[in-house]
């Protein structure tokens, strides 16, 4: 088998680009690193296949023919990776519409766990039995939050 | 007829319905009863495929029956055949809960009418990933039940569920295009994506591209299943889904993850067995999920811990590749989906009833009685108290481990029997919080099952009364579960497919 280098060497910065991307905050920005990180991978199942070849149609000499089933999971892969990205368009829409931005936010709980270290309060689990006396360790951390 | 013709049909029926719901998309009684018939139905084919699969050996499908091998094939081993009618049980009872407010919550014109086709496409992902015969179907039968998953665990979109989902789909999305890697990478060295022809051709690779590819899918699945370190997804977004859908989430995602790894780990990698890293793994899931639930004060969040904690279990079994060792891991994954499902339906009584999950405004619960029942029994089977199974399932596993002759395995045994105790004291804090504690003097509310429908009560009680059954089963079920693994272990699956091959 003779795979392509350009093909892989495009696979390979299409992949690393959409790997940086992905780190970022913003879903816009992630929804970008996905599908160029997708198509870095569909370019990655052509070299899979092997030689360039005609077109796999019955009648054609088999040695003449390219890989077909390659192509068929990248056919899956891309209807996939589309559906991918419509979910993530609605996805980063939504999250503007609540919040005036796309950019994924902290877990509040992780945060209030965070905040009672910091503080060097004992965990929420953890209550003492008289908690009049040590009204902190009930509303500690918990004051930024809204009363739902 | 030909019992093969039953394979897909777990996967074909659930898809069915979820058209037919759709078009029934304003009659919600209507596509209640059209689910939970198709997964009843479904639960008891999978029992017959499980019964025969357990008479005559592994079923195979060749969908289509093109000749050489070209196909899709589907297989119905012992193991596939037993998640599939364990999922369709879990599945077929937790169908009864969704109603509009417990899935809308406070978002007003939430759509509704989409939980019900969404959640039977979730149903015939998870039997299309137990059933695939090769890499490619198992690929999409994990795009299917994720799809879903996106939907529903952002159902009524409200700001905490995006934000959650948010974490939710970015992480999958980006396990899925690693896997797509990892398949390419697999097509490119083999030839194949068949589950049946990769170990042979695996075997005439290179060893380091063996083990590039072998680590590959089990980050993959690793990241599926939510293992340390790749868990930290997990408790960032179940809790906030309605507790149905968490609930299923719980009970069935992760296990898909557990059982391609058991599929990667015995049936493609043989003879790399990679038990060292895998027990370290475990030994870590073990103890830093269980750490971490015990600093949660909030319900449905614990148990997420404890999700990602016991999957370190499972993956203990299968770090052993021993015989013994997977026949533990089967049994406790049956245990584990029936009791984390069990647990969280319950917690999403709790949640209607006391008004809230964080431990810091319930209280008094212990004035519901079978309530306070639902929670305690799976409770303490999941902390594997005697003579529950989780008791048993433990046993079971850390048995297989004393067996294996590396120091690691007995940290790993000393790790099992830690993360039994601490579960324990986490959910009996639960216990005692919410259920024993008195509510401050300024709450006058009074606790009633009134608030909640008659069949949740039947259904949940159900559920908890399967849980309990464990213990009666595990005789039958730990002999099952042994012959699955000799199956795997003997190359019965191989064998099977050859030979079904048009």
């Amino acid at each position: 088998m003779t795979p392509s280098l350009a093909l892989a060497v495009a696979g390979g910065v299409l992949i690393a680009a959409g790997t940086y991307l992905l780190l970022e905050r913003s879903l816009m920005r992630i929804l970008a690193g996905v599908m160029l990180a997708g198509n870095g991978v569909n370019l990655l199942f052509l070299v899979a296949a092997g030689p360039a070849g005609l077109g796999p149609i019955v009648g054609t000499p088999e040695d003449e023919i390219s890989d077909p089933l390659p192509q068929a999971m990248v056919l899956t892969a891309i209807v996939i990776s589309l559906a991918t990205s419509a979910f993530l368009l609605a996805m980063s829409y939504r999250s503007f519409q609540l919040e005036g931005h796309d950019e994924v936010a902290d877990d509040v709980e992780d945060a209030i766990v965070r905040r009672r270290a910091e503080a060097d309060l004992s965990s929420e689990a953890y209550v003492e039995l008289t908690p009049e006396e040590q009204p902190d360790t009930e509303s500690g951390g918990r004051s930024g939050r809204a009363d739902d | 007829m030909d019992l093969a013709n039953l394979v897909p049909v777990p996967v074909l029926l659930p898809l069915l319905a979820a058209g037919v719901t759709l078009a029934l998309a304003r009659h919600p009684a209507w596509q209640r009863i059209v689910s939970g018939t198709t997964l009843g139905i479904v639960a008891v084919l999978a029992l017959v495929l499980c019964l025969a699969a357990d008479a005559q050996g592994p079923i195979v499908l060749w969908v289509g029956a093109w000749p050489e091998g070209l196909g899709i094939v589907l297989v119905a081993d012992r193991l596939s055949a037993l998640l599939v009618l364990v999922s369709s049980i879990v599945t077929a009872i937790v169908v009864i809960f969704p109603s509009r407010r417990d899935i809308a919550d406070s978002a007003d014109g939430a759509p509704v009418s989409v939980f019900h086709p969404t959640f039977l496409v979730l149903t015939a992902g998870v039997a299309n990933a137990f059933l695939a015969g090769d890499l490619f179907n198992l690929f999409v039968g994990f795009e299917m039940l994720l799809f879903s998953s996106y939907v529903l665990i952002m159902l009524g979109a409200t700001k905490e569920r995006v934000r959650a989902g948010s974490t939710y789909v970015v992480v999958s999305v980006a396990s899925s295009t690693l896997f797509l890697l990892a398949l390419a990478l697999v097509y490119g060295a083999t030839g194949t994506v068949s589950f049946a022809q990769l170990p042979e051709r695996f075997a005439a690779l290179d060893p380091a591209l063996q083990l590039t590819i072998q680590l590959l899918l089990l980050v993959v699945f690793g990241i599926k299943a939510a293992v340390f370190p790749l868990q930290a997804w997990l408790p960032d977004s179940y809790p906030t889904a309605p507790a149905s859908v968490t609930a299923v989430f719980a009970g069935l995602l992760t296990k898909v993850g557990v059982y391609a790894i058991i599929r990667l780990q015995t049936l493609l990698f043989p003879d790399s067995p990679l038990t060292d890293l895998l027990l370290v793994v475990a030994i870590l899931t073990l103890v830093l999920g269980i750490l971490g639930a015990l600093a949660q004060g909030e319900i449905k969040r614990l148990l997420s811990f404890t999700l990602v904690s016991h999957i370190g279990y499972m993956l203990l079994g299968v770090a052993l590749g021993t015989e013994q060792g997977i026949a533990g891991s089967i049994f406790y994954i049956v245990h584990h989906i029936l009791v984390q499902t069990a647990l969280f339906i319950v917690v999403g009584l709790i949640e209607r009833i006391g008004g809230s999950t964080s431990l810091s405004r319930l209280g008094g619960l212990a004035s519901v009685p079978l309530l306070a029942a639902l929670y305690l029994l799976p409770a303490l089977n999941l902390g594997g108290i005697p003579p529950f199974s989780g008791f048993l399932g433990k046993v079971a596993l850390l048995d297989a481990a004393l067996d294996a002759p590396s120091p690691l395995a007995i940290a790993a045994v000393v790790a099992g029997i830690a993360t039994s105790l601490l579960t324990l004291i986490a959910v009996i804090r639960v216990w005692q919080r919410a259920f024993w504690q008195d509510r401050g003097e300024d709450d006058d509310r009074v606790h009633s099952l009134r608030v909640l429908p008659r069949i949740w009560i039947f259904a949940a009680s159900t559920l908890v009364g399967i849980t309990v059954a464990l213990t009666a089963l595990a005789g039958p079920l730990s002999a099952y579960a042994e012959r699955a693994s000799i199956d795997i272990e003997g190359g019965a699956y191989h064998d099977a497919v050859e030979e079904a091959m048009p």
